[in-house]
């Protein structure tokens, strides 16, 4: 497997046969077991058009500025996608599904999807795009939590996503979607959404 | 049934009883604010029962998906712990209920995180973040209603009595040892943990810890009050009506 940009990515058995060239001077060693294999070209936008799917509840942020999609290969023409469910519970989860497959049959390939718990997604794996996006509709990004201890919530600020003061306010654990809380602006009064860091 | 089965029956039951009785509060509930705070604990728990059916199926190896387990199975065959099928009663009672279940789900999402079986940890990792949200809201309600006015106080104090006689099963369960010799449960220390985050919740608002001497347990076990009949009644009767539909 090889890692492009977000993705582990392989085309067709591409990589194997790069991957099992035989080290000329090590019996039996490969240049994949020593991991020279740095990169291999991704079939035409595959991954292009995964990523740009757009997640159903959150106006233009797809699910590559998420950081959802984990794997993407080309088996036997079938492209397999592995997506890390961003919550156990998300609702969006089986929208995702069917539009990330109906996108590819588009561009003519067939596909199986697949849900992934571990590793698990974290809201650090939202990208820098995404963290834009987010912020330009309205919705306050997540702090990055890194290693901290998870099941220690610290009342970290959240920028207001209108006016940018860091005078705001925690109204409700839970928004519209579980994975956002509601907040209000002590500045400019505005009620506001933050995606929830974890 | 396997030891390990059983055990993913047991917390995917406790999760989906527990969505259940959360989502009856739904436009029921003081505040706009708090149906959507339900709705939402809810769905991260009928999201953890999927993955933990979705899993059970696996285990069993006889073809069944999630769905089977969530439907077609009757109460004696559920092994969720008591505490989580009994009745809403008032909002003071849901936050007692609540409280003591997310103290104890905290713990053991934690302490699962390093089971030596991967599909349990990875769930647990993603897991133990949702709990620590929930406990956030339900003690920050503990809180407000214990050291609110006196009405609010004596409903909270009232609906922890009404809970406490069921907190018996949140720790290690007995049948489990072979499990946990091997790794794949790990929650020796769990009522050690669950006592440490009660009492601070119970001390932050101004509660005291309920001195009953009656203990129900038999939850685990797949022996049930029939609370639980009631509830699987509704939980299951659009699947049971109409087989087989799909929407």
């Amino acid at each position: 497997m090889v890692r492009v940009g977000d993705f582990d990515i392989v085309v067709d058995g591409v990589a194997d046969i790069v991957g099992s060239v035989q080290d000329p001077e090590l019996p039996d060693v490969t240049i994949g077991d020593l991991g020279m294999v740095r990169d291999l070209t991704v079939v035409d936008g595959v991954a292009d058009i995964v990523g740009s799917v757009q997640d159903p509840e959150l106006p233009d942020v797809t699910i590559g500025d998420l950081g959802m999609v984990r794997d993407l290969r080309m088996v036997d023409g079938v492209v397999e996608v592995v997506l890390v469910a961003t919550y156990t519970g998300c609702p969006a989860v089986e929208q995702i599904r069917e539009d990330v497959e109906s996108a590819l049959g588009e561009a003519g390939y067939s596909s199986r999807i697949r849900f992934a718990m571990n590793p698990p997604w974290s809201t650090d794996m939202i990208t820098d795009s995404g963290r834009r996006k987010l912020v330009s509709v309205g919705i306050a990004e997540p702090c990055r939590v890194g290693s901290t201890d998870p099941t220690v919530l610290i009342d970290f600020p959240v920028s207001c996503p209108r006016c940018g003061s860091r005078r705001t306010r925690r109204r409700a654990e839970f928004g519209a979607t579980a994975c956002k809380s509601l907040h209000t602006c002590e500045r400019c009064r505005e009620p506001f959404e933050a995606f929830k860091p974890r | 049934m396997t030891d390990l089965l059983r055990h993913v029956l047991r917390h995917g039951d406790r999760a989906l009883v527990l969505a259940q009785r959360l989502g009856q509060w739904i436009t029921h509930s003081p505040e706009l604010e708090q149906d959507m705070a339900f709705a939402n604990i809810s769905l991260d728990l009928i999201g953890q029962a999927r993955y933990l059916y979705t899993y059970a199926g696996e285990q069993e190896g006889q073809g069944h998906d999630e769905d089977h387990f969530a439907y077609w199975r009757g109460p004696t065959e559920f092994y969720n712990p008591l505490i989580v099928e009994q009745p809403n009663g008032d909002f003071a009672q849901t936050i007692a209920r609540q409280f003591l279940h997310d103290c104890y789900a905290l713990a053991y999402w934690q302490a699962m995180t390093g089971s030596a079986d991967a599909t349990l940890a990875g769930l647990a990792e993603r897991a133990r973040s949702e709990t620590a949200f929930h406990l956030r809201h339900a003690r920050s309600w503990l809180v407000r209603l214990g050291t609110g006015t006196e009405e609010s106080h004596a409903r909270m104090q009232n609906g922890l009595d009404a809970m406490w006689c069921y907190t018996d099963e949140l720790g290690p369960i007995s049948d489990e040892a072979d499990l946990r010799a091997v790794g794949l449960v790990r929650d020796g220390d769990l009522r050690a943990v669950w006592e440490a985050a009660v009492k601070t919740g119970l001390a932050e608002a101004s509660l005291v810890r309920p001195d009953v001497e009656v203990a129900h347990s038999g939850g685990w076990q797949g022996d049930h009050s029939e609370h639980l009949d009631e509830l699987l009644e509704e939980l299951q009767s659009v699947a049971r009506a109409h087989r087989g539909a799909k929407w």
